[in-house]
């Protein structure tokens, strides 16, 4: 058995984190999923949300856009568009955004292919703002 | 005289373009290696990302999928991509030329053909020459991901709609500093993926997958058209600045040549001026002599 579990967060910018952690918690979309060490093989897609990790006994928090994670029993791989550490986030743009996608939103008709890429956009800025939030 | 001092104004503005050059080949050459670590940094992602994605597809029957749909090519549409700026040899030419052939050959096959120019190059250069969708200019001097997304949700819908058949990306690929080549990539109907890479297949074959693999797969899906468009848009920003980088190194050497036949010349007719004015005295010293 596998005696630790390695946590990598790649974004298409960089590596956004590599270490071992103890415990892993993320935002997959049939509902949020934490790993340990020893978890069996999982593919699974990821949403946008908030995903954390703790590391001698501390809680970080990343705020990560859609992707996918890939799980062995040592190792967790998460490949993300975006990954955010909650110290980074630019609050203030990110409450910018939600508000442009709301005044959107109330504009335009469902069907709208916009009205689909506004409500994205608010989700995204919503769970930058609940990571950062948190702090 | 007058030409003495003309000479003289020519060497002090061939200077000054040598310094101006010479400044913008050092800012390209720290661009291009910030653009370049960029390139290094996205490779995992994409390595990552297309081993996933072709175990996926090996498991997964997926020609149902409305981004593999093949259909009759009539209307097509086709990404250009260059760099905003200019002052980078013919990096942009290259591709614009290439892109009118493309366009050329398509339309003779009786496509008819729309144009998404990414860029401002290409936005300029086609806007009244040819069908234009969807433009987007001045994007390369700041990027992330989300313009891949950008472009990617620009596109997609209109192809599942069935408002056109075939998608192809146009960019230079990016060989080496020096060289750059133009390629074409079709995006859509997404290429078969994965039929040769086997590997890591039986490592994957008793993985839970959450949700079940088609989902997953139609997700993965558009985001493997991210990766594509970044992937080009990545090139397009390191091969428009190693070009820029090669084109103001070519400059400032033209320059210095310049500059140094210019000086050669200077002397000289600064020589026979001194020499002219010279006999001017002997003669008069020796006419009053004789007088």
């Amino acid at each position: 058995m596998a005696d630790a579990l390695t946590l990598e967060i790649v974004t298409p910018e960089m590596m956004a984190f590599s270490g071992v952690v103890e415990e892993v918690t993320i935002p997959g979309t049939e509902g949020e999923f934490g790993v340990l060490k020893g978890h069996a093989s999982l593919l699974s897609s990821v949403d946008i949300g908030e995903l954390s990790f703790t590391q001698d006994q501390k809680k970080t928090r990343y705020a990560v856009n859609t992707g996918y994670a890939e799980v062995t029993a040592s190792k967790v791989t998460v490949l993300v568009e975006t990954a955010e550490r909650s110290d980074l986030i630019d609050v203030e743009r990110a409450r910018r955004a939600k508000e442009r996608a709301e005044e959107k939103l109330a504009k335009l008709p469902k069907e709208d292919v916009e009205f689909q890429k506004s409500r994205a956009a608010l989700v995204r800025a919503l769970a930058r703002l609940n990571v950062a939030g948190k702090n | 005289m007058a030409a003495l001092k003309d000479i003289k104004r020519k060497i002090t503005a061939f200077n000054k373009t040598r310094q101006i050059t010479r400044a913008m080949n050092m800012v390209a050459a720290s661009k291009f290696k910030a653009a370049q670590t960029r390139m290094e940094n996205f490779r995992p992602y994409a390595v990552k990302f297309m081993e996933v994605l072709s175990s996926l597809a090996l498991r997964v029957d997926a020609k149902s999928h409305p981004l593999l749909a093949v259909r009759e090519a009539k209307r097509i549409r086709v990404i250009c991509m260059t760099s905003d700026r200019g002052l980078c040899g013919a990096f942009n030419s290259n591709l614009i030329k290439a892109t009118e052939r493309f366009i050329r050959e398509k339309s003779r096959e009786g496509r008819e053909v729309e144009l998404i120019p990414i860029g401002r190059k290409a936005r300029d250069f086609f806007r009244k020459k040819a069908k234009t969708v969807n433009p987007r200019a001045d994007v390369f001097g700041k990027f992330d991901i989300n313009l891949a997304v950008k472009i990617s949700d620009d596109v997609i819908p209109p192809f599942v709609a069935g408002e056109y058949d075939e998608l192809y990306l146009l960019f230079n690929e990016f060989a080496n500093v020096a060289v750059q080549r133009p390629t074409v990539v079709r995006l859509f109907p997404l290429p078969s993926i994965g039929s040769e890479k086997e590997i890591g297949l039986d490592k994957r074959l008793n993985y839970i997958y959450e949700p079940s693999e088609e989902i997953l797969l139609e997700k993965l899906l558009p985001m493997y058209v991210h990766v594509l468009i970044f992937r080009a848009m990545l090139e397009t920003s390191a091969g428009e600045n190693g070009a820029r980088m090669v084109a103001m190194d070519n400059a400032t050497r033209n320059c210095e040549d310049l500059i140094q036949s210019l000086t050669l010349k200077y002397n000289k007719v600064r020589q026979s001026a001194i020499t002219a004015e010279l006999m001017d005295i002997v003669g008069g010293t020796e006419a009053l002599a004789k007088g």
